[in-house]
């Protein structure tokens, strides 16, 4: 039996939660919420021609392994990162890292844990985990997203690491080798910013950043004439699921992003990040406001004032509320 | 959000774990929270399962009619297109095509059933018909 002495914190998402759990186990301090805002999560693009189920695809964080990336980078943080062809292979190279008592982190599919709630078993490839120890036959994980430690069989581990499909993970490993004694938190924090400030401003097309919002904001009027009433509900359920589904702490990682511009006013030695958090939350309430609106279309239970008008004006305005403060971080972050 | 906006509506997660979220404390501080929750979300995610469950039933129903083989029941029932279960397998997605036809399916060779059978987890025999009760299917698929 193997168990390495890992301290699980669960997190709202897996990327964010599975960086800073890893961070924090060679002795970095680093929160979910630094390490989504150091790691530039916070995204938005509307991209109707990436179909997921049939449905266009709505995101509200960066690419997958973009957080971890960008974090390990600007604190200086070595890592070996590994792709397998064969299955066993990738197993036994796991085991070896484990008996070395290192934890290891392992992209895998969601459709294959056992230990995933059946409702969330969507063949969705863009899940991070960190795999901390074996007893018999069961691997012991810390999976960010849930309260306590869970087990997976290596039959299922392996076949969760070799999902097959968009995204596919083949296998991908990942742990920590080498981490410097003293980090610069800041400039990492500011470079996030501006990145995440930079996508959501200036990114080309309509589909992406601030634009797209305002873009999803006009197809959202237009649905229900276009698509009829049966696939604008469907519509509207896939963009609440990608907002709300699990891992993504709410409201599209609005507040979990307002998080951390709490934690880069004291890192920054600036109150004015604290104040565009307040605007950053207003923003999450106002993504909420929309999901209530939607799900209750969706379920037949609108009011007079439940519209697909109402929920296209408050896209709107999260589109400009947001537009707002990344052009207010911007200008800290010169 | 405040804190005590925090939804605790269960629904999707039956079990009582909880899930993290962001909220704002009374001195505006943001704080982690559990939700078991929330009522829109259960929504959405019910609307999602409808969706694969009347595929489910209505691919049964043209195997039944022998419209369909039962391979097409199982990969819709593991929420699998053509695409995908090609790839599983490393059959073709030409091939898997085929396959779906009830008489090509009929003729397979045991190595090819076997191998969808395994995806699926099920028994070469079982891959061959279709359960009388779907309402068994839940845990039908849920892994040991």
């Amino acid at each position: 039996m193997i168990s390495i002495d890992f301290e699980h914190r669960q997190a709202a998402h897996c990327e964010s939660g599975v960086t800073s759990n890893l961070l924090n186990h060679h002795g970095v301090q680093i929160s979910e919420a630094l390490a989504f805002g150091a790691g530039a999560g916070l995204f938005f693009a509307y991209l109707p021609f990436v179909r997921v189920n049939g449905l266009p695809l709505t995101t509200y964080r960066c690419e997958v392994g973009g957080i971890f990336k960008r974090v390990t980078k600007g604190f200086g943080i070595r890592f070996h990162w590994l792709k397998f062809s064969s299955g066993q292979k990738a197993m036994e190279v796991l085991d070896e890292k484990l008996e070395a008592g290192i934890p290891v982190g392992c992209r895998t599919g969601g459709y294959w844990l056992p230990y995933m709630p059946s409702a969330f078993r969507f063949h969705f490839n863009m899940h991070n985990l960190v795999v901390i120890g074996k007893e018999g036959d069961d691997y012991i994980i810390s999976d960010p997203v849930f309260p306590g430690l869970e087990r997976c069989s290596r039959k299922y581990l392996m076949k969760a690491r070799f999902a097959k499909g968009v995204m596919a993970p083949k296998g991908a490993m990942y742990y920590l080798t080498d981490v410097p004694k003293n980090i610069d938190y800041s400039s990492t924090v500011k470079k996030g910013i501006k990145i995440v400030c930079n996508r959501m401003l200036k990114s080309p097309g309509p589909l992406i950043g601030v634009r797209g919002i305002h873009y999803l904001s006009k197809k959202i009027r237009q649905w229900p004439k276009k698509l009829g009433r049966e696939k604008t509900v469907l519509y509207t359920g896939q963009i609440i699921r990608m907002q709300e589904e699990l891992g993504t702490g709410g409201a599209g990682f609005r507040f979990m992003y307002a998080a951390f511009l709490q934690e880069a006013a004291g890192i920054l030695d600036d109150s004015r990040f604290f104040d565009l958090s307040k605007e950053m939350t207003d923003a999450g309430d106002l993504w909420r406001r929309f999901a209530i609106i939607g799900a209750r279309i969706i379920k037949g239970r609108a009011s007079d004032s439940d519209t697909y008008e109402k929920m296209s004006e408050l896209v709107t305005s999260c589109a400009e509320k947001e537009r707002q403060v990344y052009r207010s971080l911007l200008k800290l972050v010169r | 959000m405040k804190i005590d906006e925090v939804p605790q509506d269960p629904g999707i997660i039956k079990d009582g774990r909880s899930e993290i979220c962001y909220a704002v404390d009374k001195n505006g501080k943001y704080v982690l929270a559990g939700s078991k929750g929330w009522e829109p979300k259960n929504i959405a995610n019910s609307q999602a399962w409808d969706v694969i469950d009347s595929k489910v039933q209505s691919t049964a129903q043209q195997v039944r009619k022998g419209k369909k083989s039962p391979l097409a029941f199982y990969m819709v029932l593991h929420q699998m297109d053509m695409g995908l279960l090609a790839k599983y397998a490393g059959i073709s997605r030409w091939r898997v095509n085929r396959h779906l036809n009830p008489l090509i399916f009929n003729k397979l060779a045991p190595r090819i059933l076997s191998r969808y059978a395994d995806i699926f987890e099920i028994s070469v025999d079982q891959l061959k018909k279709i359960p009388d009760q779907l309402s068994t299917l839940e845990n039908a698929k849920a892994p040991k």
